[in-house]
Parts: C-alpha cells; structure tokens; sequence
C-alpha cells in the first residue's frame, strides 16, 4: 500500500516486542515458577536458569503439602473437579433453555420481542452483588445454599444470556426462505429446526458456547459468595491457599498454572470461534 | 414456551433485585436481627455525611477512569501495528487473547506473585532502575496503580480485538483516494480512520466502562479494599459490609446507587451510539 521507512519499521518492531514481552511475561514466569522450590524462587537475583522439579503438582495432586512449619492437606483437585463440573452442567443446561429460545426470538418478532431481549443482555450489566446477596438469604431459606443446583442455577445468570444474544444473532442471519422451502415440502416446524436452522447456526452455538465456559470458569464471586470450601471452583480456591500460612510459593504457582491450562488451551484451540463471538456479542449488542 | 428460560431469568434477577431494593430502604444488620425495621430512605441520606461512600465513589470513579483510558489508547495503539494481516501479526493477536482468557482473580494471583516485595521478579527488576522498596499493592501511594496495572493486563486485549476487527472491516475506497490526493497519514489518521471507528470505540469503552466501575475480582483477590480503604470500590465495600460489618441495609443502598450509575451510562452511551452510527455510514 504505502512505502514504510527502515526507521518505521524498527520503531514497529520494537513497539510489538515491548507489547508481547508485557503480555507474555507473566505466563511465562508464573509457569517457570511452579517447576521451582521455594530456595531457587527465593534467589536473589531472581533466575530463569533452574533445575527444574515436579514437587509442587506432586503434593497439589496427592494434597500434601509439605511447609516448614507442618504438613496441611488441602484438596486442590476438588476445586478443580468443581470448576470442570460446573462450568460444563452450566453451560449445557444454558444451551438446552438458550438455543430453541434464541430461535424464538429471531423467528416470532411479537410485540415487544425486541425490549425483551434487550432487558436480558441489560442483565449483563447489573451489578453481580446485587443479585448474589439477596439471593444467598434465600437460597439459604429454600436449602440451596452451598448445593450445586444452586450455582448451576446462579450460574445461567452468566451463560443464559450470552447465549441467548449471540446465537439469536445467527438465527437472524439465517435467511426464512431456505426455512419456508423445507417446510413447504412437508416437514414440521421442529424437524425444520433440527435439519434447517441448528446445523446453519452451528459456529454461533459453538463460538457462544466457548465464550459461556471461559466466563462460567472464571467467575469468581459467585462461588466466594454462595459456596463453601468443598463446592469451590479453582477461583476460590487458589485464593484460599494463599492464605494458608506458610505454603511454598512454587505451590501457588503450580494451583495457577493448572487453574488456568484449561481456558487458555481452549482459547488458542478455538482462537477462531472465540474473536468472533467477543466481537459478535458486543458489536452486534 | 420457548421464552420460559428468559422468564426464569426474569424472575431469578427480578425477585432478588425487589428485594435488594426492600433491604435498601431498612435498618438491616444480620448481627442485631431484633433492631431489624424500615428506615426509608434514611440509608441513602446518611451517605451524603458518610465520608466513606464518597471516598468508595472517588475511588470507583478513579479506577473506571485510568482503566478505560488507558486501555483504550493502548488497545488501539496495538490494533493499529496489527492491522496489517502478515503471519506475525495474526500470531501475535491470538498470543494476546490469553491475558483476557485467564480468571482476572487469578491474575491478581500471579501479578501477587510477581509483585512481592521479597521475591518478586518486578520488585527486582525496580531495584535495578533505583526504585527501592516499592511496596506495590500494599502501601497506599502505589495499590491504585497496581490493581489498574492488572486490569490493563487482562483487559486490553478486549479492546484490541474489538478495534482490530473495527479497522480491518473499514471501506478500501475513502484511504485510497486519499492517498492518490496525497493526505498526509496522521490526518488520513484523525480524519477518516478514527471517524469510522468511533462506533467501535464507543462500543468497547461501553462494555468496559460498565464491568470496570463494578470490578470486584483482581482488587478483592489483590488487596482485599485495602491498604486502608484505599481501594473500597462499590463492590468490594458492599461485600465487605455484608460480609465483615453485616450491614446488609447500607450494603444493598451501595449496590443500588452502582446500579443507577451503570444504567444511567448505558442510556447515555446507547443514545449516542446509534446517532454515531448512523453519521458514520451516512456521511463518508
């Protein structure tokens, strides 16, 4: 397009070498430091050259984690397996309700369809607390305090209307007429559903419902808020071990490090689906 | 039928959103349940004595303020050097979204890790540049700059892919003839680029503008509010009435007060948007 100057270029490359090195840093090093013990962390200068040791996911594993001052058990691969359960019987279940709504919603425009679904992702914006605290009080009347059909249920406060917003965008970019020809050849509203529109909308469904899981599993105060130490997911949990007085710090890095693998690998899996329903749901929005 | 799952959601926020409104309008504290009655609006009048409602709105306003702007500066300084689509540069884009993909309470973890003042790599690394003993999220001259430091971190790319989808959506034409009228590129800059983006921009300050001023997870996981109330912002101080004071009438008026500052943003943004966006097509 337009001539660059060696100088530009330079000036380019060091400016997208500084924002990667920003960026990338902190992964990196927190990766480094849980293949560390506390003595080699504890170095002055601080060194990427170690020997490195799997100690620390060792003891997060067996839940033995040795300090100076005593052995404490402490069950890191709960609050994992809580955050997998979770995120997943979330996410479905959003799918299951959200996806035949979703069509809804952009087939039968009905009077007031449209504040409707503009009062839903409005939701997205109020202020989690306000709806945890009250919430909590009830949920502690109805005996859905520290369960988790009670967080799956908070949970869809997060995935629900993800998903509703973005696949009712795809569903409206799916032209009716394809829909009215196969009807017209005598198939039923639901088979033209299921044949038609779900496969055509089958990338939104799926970019929404990766956006939903990274959301679900990074929630944070939802759990602080609603569940006690064995319902935890890793958010929490991670926290709480930092507070554990005397806990090797490779440890905490290792919690990170294993708390973090599953969205960051799923991102960089799906990087496609994933820019498209960010940009999707708040362009579209 | 097929509207029930958005009824239940309706109602599962409706209901807990009354209430939150009931709470708001009493003298409420789980610890004193016999004092337990409705004080109308005796909450909401007490702030305006309460010097720590203005320092929690003070602060709220000052993270929402630096977060915002400077992510959308550096957002857009990075969507501009990836504009081009090499290899290099659609690499580096989705090495970015990771920062945004990890929990923003456990990067407040790692940036915990990174900022200790014992061990910490970038407490060393200021040693090294003279700086001595900056104690970070601990000490009050510095917690604000490290909790908006992580925001940045997680944040900014964000914006990055908003504005870099923005930009590499943008008509050929208009920079073409330009370019054969000889305008120079900072003005193609100011005059059509930004011009046509703005709807993008206004767009990403909008979501961030309204998840930044109700942020919760990096400065609680950080510093828990503190040092002092140095960082109480809307969220952290309602939590930490419900939860430590057992407040729960003054905490649900905070909430309350947050949520009529988020929606009346909103408004203004969704009005503005679409006139924008409208000028935006219409004009060029």
């Amino acid at each position: 397009m337009e001539h660059t100057g060696t100088l530009e270029r330079i000036l380019r490359a060091v400016a997208l070498t500084l924002v990667v090195v920003f960026f990338m840093f902190p992964i990196l090093w927190i990766f480094l430091m849980s293949f560390q013990t506390n003595e080699t962390i504890l170095r002055v200068p601080p060194s990427m050259v170690f020997e490195p040791t799997l100690a620390n996911y060792k003891a997060l594993i067996t839940g033995k984690l040795e300090t100076n001052a005593a052995s404490i058990e402490i069950n890191f691969l709960r609050n994992l397996w809580n955050s997998v359960f979770l995120s997943v019987t979330s996410v479905s279940l959003a799918l299951l309700l959200g996806v035949p709504a979703a069509y809804a919603f952009a087939r039968h425009k009905f009077k007031g369809s449209e504040d409707i679904a503009f009062t839903l992702l409005s939701f997205k914006f109020a202020p989690p607390l306000l709806v945890l605290l009250p919430l909590s009080l009830y949920f502690q009347k109805m005996g859905l305090a520290d369960t988790y059909i009670g967080l799956i249920w908070v949970y869809q406060l997060i995935c629900l209307p993800l998903i509703l917003w973005i696949v009712r965008g795809y569903f409206e970019d799916i032209s009716p007429d394809i829909e009215y020809a196969y009807r017209i050849a005598g198939h039923s509203w639901f088979a033209t559903f299921r044949k038609i529109a779900l496969p055509l909308a089958g990338p939104g469904i799926a970019a929404a419902g990766l956006l939903a899981f990274i959301f679900a599993w990074n929630n944070f105060i939802f759990a602080l808020v609603l569940a006690s130490a064995d319902k935890q997911p890793v958010t929490v949990g991670a926290l709480a071990f930092v507070t554990a007085s005397g806990i090797q710090y490779g440890q905490i890095a290792a919690a990170v490090v294993m708390s973090i693998t599953p969205t960051l690998a799923l991102a960089l899996y799906a990087q496609r689906y994933l820019v498209e329903g960010l940009s999707l749901g708040a362009v579209k929005g | 039928m097929l509207s029930l799952p958005a009824l239940l959601i309706c109602i599962g926020i409706l209901v807990p959103f009354v209430t939150a409104i009931y709470y708001s309008l009493q003298r409420y504290r789980l610890s004193q349940p016999w004092a337990r009655e409705m004080n109308w609006g005796q909450n909401y009048l007490n702030f305006m004595t309460d010097p720590g409602f203005w320092n929690t709105l003070s602060v709220s306003m000052q993270y929402a303020f630096y977060t915002v702007a400077l992510e959308l500066l550096l957002g857009l300084g990075i969507a501009l050097l990836l504009q081009r689509r090499t290899r290099t540069n659609n690499f580096i884009s989705i090495m970015l979204l990771m920062p945004l993909m990890t929990a923003p309470a456990l990067a407040a973890l790692m940036w915990k890790l990174m900022t200790n003042p014992g061990f910490g790599v970038l407490s060393y690394l200021l040693t090294l540049v003279g700086i001595e003993d900056f104690r970070w999220g601990s000490a009050p001259g510095s917690a604000m700059f490290t909790v908006v430091l992580v925001d940045i971190w997680v944040y900014t790319p964000f914006i990055m892919i908003l504005l870099l989808a923005g930009l590499r959506s943008l008509p050929k034409q208009p920079f073409e003839a330009a370019a054969l009228d000889g305008v120079p590129r900072f003005q193609q800059f100011y005059r059509i680029t930004l011009p046509m983006l703005t709807p993008y921009i206004l767009t990403a300050t909008l979501f961030r503008l309204l998840e930044s001023i109700q942020q919760f997870d990096i400065i609680y996981a950080m510093t828990q509010g503190g040092p002092g109330d140095r960082l109480t912002v809307f969220q952290v101080e309602a939590y930490l009435n419900y939860f430590q004071s057992t407040n729960v009438g003054r905490s649900a008026a905070l909430l309350m007060i947050l949520w009529a500052i988020t929606f009346f943003i909103s408004n203004i943004f969704i009005k503005n948007w679409l006139r924008l966006r409208e000028r935006a097509r219409g004009e060029i």
